[in-house]
Parts: structure tokens; C-alpha cells; sequence
């Protein structure tokens, strides 16, 4: 026990095991994440969020699209699935219309939800569909190998921007906010505590809900851009970012190494799809009625 | 099992062949649908949505058919019986879900009222030259069933089995419709659900644990779960083995792809429906499918009236092709007449069954209406020789 | 409970080298800076974490909250007796909800 008890170098016995490590599918570990990638983060504080929630796991769902972030559906041990590019929300959607019981995560990177997938999640912003979404923004398309994304930074290189990037980014937060979402936060992956309170507050309000969170991607843009590894994303994130709870999302912007303003935004009520299905056709409709999904 | 009574509408109605693929949608057990609007389609999630709240189930209009081909798969994973309505354009937009659906073996109905085309082309106007992109248009190798009604009560009756076909074999089923079908409106008779057979899901009885989404039966087709169950699956549109865990190598790809497209093609025979019409004895045979084959069959009539043998095949079932019963043919008939609302693509099938046993006589038409009979029988006339 | 060998702070850490790529995440963002890099490589060529002042871990967990490849994990040496005992803990909890 002594022995055990002291540092645990390695080989040991374990006498306890990780915490995250029952979310995980364990046969897929090691992940394909990139040394110093900050994904690997973001499922720490998920699962940490879902342990905090206190769910019953077999009714959570986790839906994905492609590219880097699109892998963590394949690592969480849950009912997952890895979708097609951009398209993570509309089959979240079918998912949770057809099995209302399910809390349904989206999890997915930037390029994916905001770029080939953005109009899904205008609209299911807009419906208020009942979903989360998780995204992982780390300005970059990292699994095609470092082109310009939806979120990269005026003046940011990427290889599809060889020169610097010149066209505007999205401010995910005030897109969400404008599009309906109920709940709107960004933190990076320096904030782990605060990050792990908003997913557990995002996956236990009804309604659509956002986190974005910053995430380093050293091999393809903290390289390429001169920013060093993935540590040092995480300490620019640190030194630079500012709480501002409730910020109007308009100003909240983010600029190449610039300020990073994080917090909760947005928290407000809306009824949701479903629950006005459900009320809109009891009223129209009267007893000829079937309420869905109880 | 039998149908669900709260879907049936029972009775005798007059309907148009949307309104009809619909009723047959609810009669099979479908649920749950998503949406665009597309002409000369949307009558039929008009109707779904207009029905759907009385029987019990959702209906959403997507922002695109991107989305809707994608949810109705999420709906399907959800547990619902579930299809998408669209027409060409649209149909354009849904073929990457049509490969995702493939290699997920989600069971899907995806009905196509087919109208003139490349692009807008004529959007109320019919045409069935969608024939081979259903087949193969989305990329790498696949299988997928195709049925192709001629009347708005085939619309009822046949949905009631694309439905059964999509959850026996667990692929995309097609319902080939075109804007003449979807706009004619005749008597259809629909039965109490007592004599209505659908196929259930096939449910797997294994444990949480015991459970590999990916290990399929001697038929080739794995059973199925749902979301919720407490199985823990993992679903990927990549290359995956039993476990549906990503297994990126030439084994695992050659393992995967034979079986998808295997579980098919090795029950072409068992799949296969055909309404033949005097072909025994017909030096020539009309090979015809959907709206063109009532005015193939008039053609048919005008031969024969004239002394010519003839035969009428009308494939009920499109894909996978009847390829075994063209080649049993071709050695002893002279030529087979192949008419159809667009300028030769299951002729291009007809051909390769028939390898150079039997002329093939192309009746080709663009679209925007259906053949004049003359037409056909002027490519009878021709292959009679 | 301590083997002699090292003076004992209020909690510990686990690692898996194995599975470690050397980010140094919980190195630089341990709160008391209390882990180093070992000297040694991994399999795959990557220097893990070592705790390198084991006077100053407080068994926070920080450093299993940061670490993107799950190798390792902070425990107060008050959660672990108990788990190990049997009694119950954080993990134990989790282990069963999952």
C-alpha cells in the first residue's frame, strides 16, 4: 500500500483509476490528437461536466462531424457518432426529435460548424433545438493540414492564406446569440474550471446552447504562425484573456493574438422546439392531438 | 408484424400518387420525417405534416435537403421509421447521406418524384432520369434497392414494402416516382391495418456489452439498436469493423465494402419483381419501368394487334437489377425495346445483361411529358425487323 | 502511509508515461508547480511528467483536468485512503454513472 501510496512513477499498480477514463472508449487510447493539441482538454472537462450532472450516461448522445474535434465522438463511451462534414447538427437534430429522452451533445471543431456546417447551425439555433454544441475552435483546419478557416484571425498565415489571411472571421458568440441561442460562453482551454461550469450549465439548460472554446493547434497554426508550441497558446490564452460575464457579444470579437474576451453571455429562456410543437398543436389541435415524446 | 391502426387510413379514396406514398409512409410505420419543399414532391410532407400530428410522430421542414437526408438518418438511430421526399435537385444535395446511410446501414426510404433535368431543368415536368445517380451517385462502392410505382396505388402499396426492404437489409431504399405519378390521382384502396405485414427493426437480443453493431447474420445484415439503449455505440462513416470502431486497411475496407454491396447482389433473385406480359413465346420484349410502362403496355397492345410477338417486362423493382432474367432471355429473343423518360440508362443495364446475345433498342425521351405510344411501337416495329 | 522514501505533500499523482506526449500542460499550469519533466524518454521518445517536489502537491487534480491525453491524474491523499479503503470517491462515482 506505502508503496503504491507514494509517487505512482509508472507500471504500478493503480490504486485508483483516472476519473475521465469511464467516459472513455480505454481500446482507442492513445487518442490522434497532436502533442500539445488542446481537444484532449476540452473531453476532460466534459466528462467532468457530465459527472457534475449527475446524467444517466446511456441516455446522452454525442454526435460529431469530421476533422479533428470531429474524432472525440470516437473516444467518449457513449452512444456516438462520427457524421459527415458539417452535418453534426441536422442529424443531431433527427436524433433527438426521434428519442426526445436523450440529451444530445454536438462536438465538433470550427471549420465544421461554422464554415460547410453553418447553416444548420443558424437554423437550429433559430428553432431552439434542444442541443448542446461544443466547439473547439483553434482557427485552423488541422486534419487537411492548416487552411483557412471561418474563425482564422485577420493576418493569421494559413496555407490557403499563404500571405495572411485578409477576410473577415465569424465572432461565434454573437452569431449564436444573434441566431436564438439560450446559452452563449467562451473560455479557452486555460480555463478549465470555468470551461467545465459551462458545459455542465449548457448540458442542463433546455434549448440550444454554445461553448466555444480556444484550443491550441501547435502543429499547424501556433507553428506556421511563429507562436510556438501548443504550452505557450495556453499561456498566451492565460495572460491575455478577460472575464467579462454578460458581455454584449458584438464586442467580443477576437483578433490575432489580440485580447480574448471570455465568460458567459448569454443565458435566457426559450421555449423549445419540441415543447412548442407541443403546445402549438394542443391548442390547435385540441385532443385530436397526440403529444409527442412523453 | 401488422401495420399500426393509427396510421391506416383505411378505405377507398381518390388520391394522387403523393398524397398516396404518404398514406403508404404512415401505414408502414414511419414517423419520422424531414423535409424540403421540392416540386413536383412536396405534397407528399404536405400531407406527412398535416397527418403526423393525429397519428403520433414529427415532421420538420429542414433548412436544405443536406440536412433533411441527414436527419432522417439521426431519426433512424433515434429508433423511428423514418424517409426524405425530394426531386432532382434535391436529390443532388442528399447524396452524400445516401453513402453514409450505405456504410452506417441505417434503414432509410428516400423517395424521388423525378422531373426533367440536369439542374432546374422542369421542375413540373417528369422525367425518370435520376435512375442511375440513385444508383450511383454517391461515391465508392455501394448497393441500394430501387421500386418504381406506376400508379398511385402502387405509391401506397409499394411504400409499404420499400419500407420493409429498408429495414430488412438496412440500406437507402428509393421510391422512383415521377411528376406524372406524383400529380395523377385514381382510386386507392387501402386496407385495415390487420392486413397490412411490416417488417419490424431488427432489434438485436444481445446484452449491453455482448452487442457488435457491426457483426452481420448469415444474411450479411447486422441487427440493430437504437440510442438510449445502453449499448454504447459508436457509429462512423469511416471504414469500421464489428465493433464500428474506425479500422482504416485494405482488409478491413475489402471486409466492409463486399458485405455492403454482397448483401444485395447476392439476393438480386430474391429482391427481384417483374410483371411479365406474354414474353414465353415474344421475339421481342418491351422492357419498361414506372410511368412508361402504361403507355408501353398500349404499345404492347397495337403489336400484338398487328401479328408482332411481344413481350412486356415492367420492372417493379429497379435496383439491383434483374440482370439474371434479361440473360435467361437474350439467347432466344430477337431484341429487347427499352423506352424510358430519359436518353438510355437501364437500357445501358438492359445491354449488359443481354451481352450481345440480343439487339437492345434504345426508346429514349427527354422528358417534360411520357411517350407517345407511336413512339414505342415504331421501336418494336424496328427490333421485330 | 509514507514509504520513507520522499516527503510528503498533501496529495499526489499518477502518471501513464506510455501515453504521454510531452505538452508540459501540467507542468506549467500546476498550481504549486510542483511537477518537472522526467529524464527519462517514453517509447515514443516523449519526456513525461515526474513529480518533482512531492512536498509542494497539494493532490489537486488540476493536472488531470489540463492533460489532452489523459496520462495523468492528482489525487489529496484523504480521497485516496478512503477510495482505497473502499469508502468511495469521486471516481468511484464516476465509474458507476458511466
Amino acid at each position: 500500500m506505502s508503496q503504491n501510496l507514494a509517487i505512482a512513477a509508472d507500471e504500478r499498480e493503480y490504486p485508483v483509476e483516472n476519473p475521465v477514463i469511464p467516459y472513455l472508449r480505454q481500446e482507442r487510447i492513445p487518442h490522434i490528437w497532436c502533442p500539445g493539441c488542446g481537444i484532449g482538454t476540452t473531453v476532460n472537462c466534459f466528462a467532468r461536466a457530465l459527472t457534475e450532472s449527475k446524467r444517466d450516461l446511456d441516455q446522452v448522445a454525442i454526435v460529431s462531424g469530421i476533422g479533428c474535434t470531429g474524432r472525440v465522438a470516437g473516444y467518449l463511451n457513449l452512444d456516438s457518432f462520427h457524421t459527415t462534414h458539417g452535418r453534426a447538427i441536422p442529424f443531431a437534430t433527427g436524433l433527438k426529435l426521434s428519442n426526445p429522452k436523450l440529451k444530445v451533445v454536438v462536438y465538433s471543431g470550427d471549420g465544421d460548424l461554422f464554415a460547410i456546417g453553418g447553416n444548420h447551425f443558424v437554423h437550429a439555433a433559430r428553432r431552439n433545438m434542444d442541443l448542446t454544441v461544443i466547439c473547439v475552435n483553434n482557427f485552423t483546419y488541422g486534419m487537411t493540414g492548416g487552411q483557412l478557416a471561418p474563425t482564422t484571425p485577420i493576418g493569421a498565415s494559413q496555407t490557403t492564406m499563404p500571405y495572411g489571411n485578409f477576410e473577415n472571421p465569424f465572432n461565434l458568440p454573437f452569431l449564436a446569440d444573434a441566431c436564438g441561442a439560450v446559452y452563449v460562453a467562451r473560455w479557452t482551454v486555460f480555463h478549465v474550471k470555468q470551461l467545465t461550469r459551462a458545459m455542465h450549465e449548457a448540458i442542463s439548460k433546455p434549448g440550444f446552447t454554445f461553448v466555444e472554446v480556444l484550443a491550441p493547434c501547435p502543429t499547424l497554426y501556433s507553428r506556421r504562425n511563429k507562436l510556438g508550441d501548443g504550452v505557450d497558446q495556453v499561456k498566451y490564452y492565460k495572460e491575455r484573456s478577460v472575464v467579462k460575464h454578460g458581455a454584449a457579444t458584438k464586442e467580443v470579437a477576437l483578433g490575432f493574438q489580440g485580447d480574448i474576451v471570455v465568460g458567459k453571455f448569454v443565458d435566457r429562456e426559450r421555449e423549445t422546439w419540441l415543447d412548442g410543437m407541443n403546445a402549438h398543436f394542443e391548442k390547435v389541435l385540441g385532443p385530436r392531438y397526440r403529444r409527442y415524446g412523453e | 408484424m401488422k401495420a399500426d391502426p393509427s396510421g391506416v387510413l383505411t378505405g377507398m379514396h381518390f388520391l394522387d400518387g403523393d398524397h398516396a406514398a404518404c398514406e403508404g409512409a404512415l401505414a408502414a410505420g414511419c414517423r419520422f420525417v424531414a423535409g424540403y419543399p421540392i416540386t413536383p414532391s412536396t405534397e407528399v410532407v404536405e400531407r406527412f405534416a398535416s397527418r403526423i400530428p393525429m397519428v403520433g410522430g414529427v415532421f420538420i421542414q429542414m433548412e436544405d435537403e443536406i440536412a433533411s437526408s441527414i436527419a432522417v438518418l439521426g431519426g433512424a438511430w433515434g429508433g423511428k421509421k423514418v424517409m426524405t421526399v425530394t426531386s432532382g435537385p434535391g436529390l443532388s444535395l442528399m447524396m452524400e447521406h445516401i453513402g453514409l446511410a450505405a456504410i452506417t446501414e441505417t434503414p432509410v426510404v428516400i423517395v424521388d418524384v423525378q422531373r426533367g433535368g440536369p439542374s432546374t431543368g422542369l421542375p413540373t415536368l417528369p422525367a425518370q432520369a435520376d435512375m442511375m445517380q440513385v444508383k450511383w451517385g454517391s461515391h465508392g462502392d455501394y448497393e441500394i434497392i430501387a421500386l418504381s410505382p406506376a400508379s398511385p396505388q402502387e405509391c401506397f402499396d409499394l411504400m409499404i414494402r420499400a419500407f420493409n426492404l429498408a429495414e430488412t437489409w438496412r440500406v437507402p431504399v428509393f421510391f422512383m416516382m415521377d411528376e406524372v405519378i406524383g400529380h395523377m390521382t385514381e382510386r386507392v384502396d387501402i386496407p385495415p391495418a390487420d392486413r397490412i405485414d411490416v417488417v419490424e427493426r431488427r432489434w438485436t437480443t444481445k446484452k449491453p456489452g455482448e452487442y457488435r453493431p457491426y457483426a452481420a447474420g448469415p444474411d450479411g445484415v447486422p441487427d440493430m439498436v437504437k440510442a438510449g439503449d445502453g449499448h454504447r455505440i459508436h457509429i462512423t462513416g469511416l471504414t469500421h469493423d464489428e465493433r464500428g470502431y474506425p479500422a482504416m486497411n485494405p482488409a478491413a475496407q475489402d471486409k466492409l465494402v463486399r458485405r455492403l454491396t454482397d448483401k444485395i447482389r447476392k439476393n438480386r433473385e430474391a429482391l427481384a419483381d417483374i410483371r411479365e406480359d406474354g414474353v414465353e413465346d415474344a421475339d421481342v420484349v418491351v422492357v419498361s419501368f414506372g410511368i412508361t410502362s402504361r403507355v408501353a403496355a398500349a404499345a404492347v397492345d397495337s403489336a400484338r394487334a398487328a401479328g408482332l410477338k411481344v413481350g412486356h417486362m415492367r420492372l417493379v423493382v429497379v435496383w439491383p437489377f434483374p440482370e439474371h432474367r434479361i440473360a435467361q432471355m437474350a439467347p432466344r429473343v430477337k431484341a429487347f425495346v427499352v423506352p424510358e423518360l430519359n436518353l438510355g440508362q437501364i437500357a445501358l443495364e438492359v445491354e449488359r445483361a443481354a451481352a450481345g446475345r440480343a439487339r437492345t433498342v434504345r426508346i429514349g425521351h427527354a422528358g417534360g411529358t411520357v411517350h407517345e405510344p407511336e413512339q414505342i411501337l415504331a421501336g418494336i416495329r424496328e427490333a421485330a425487323g | 502511509m509514507s514509504d520513507g522514501t520522499v516527503q510528503r505533500g498533501r496529495g499526489t499523482v499518477f502518471v501513464r508515461k506510455e501515453i504521454c506526449k510531452g505538452c508540459s500542460y501540467c507542468i506549467d499550469f500546476c498550481p504549486t508547480k510542483c511537477l518537472g519533466f522526467s529524464k527519462d524518454f517514453n517509447a515514443k521518445g516523449y519526456h513525461y511528467p515526474d513529480l518533482a517536489r512531492p512536498a509542494d502537491c497539494s493532490g489537486c487534480d488540476m493536472c488531470g483536468l489540463y492533460c489532452p491525453d489523459f496520462a495523468i491524474y492528482g489525487m489529496r491523499y484523504r480521497d485516496l485512503e478512503k477510495a482505497t479503503a473502499g469508502a468511495g470517491t469521486a471516481a468511484d462515482g464516476a465509474a458507476k454513472q458511466a
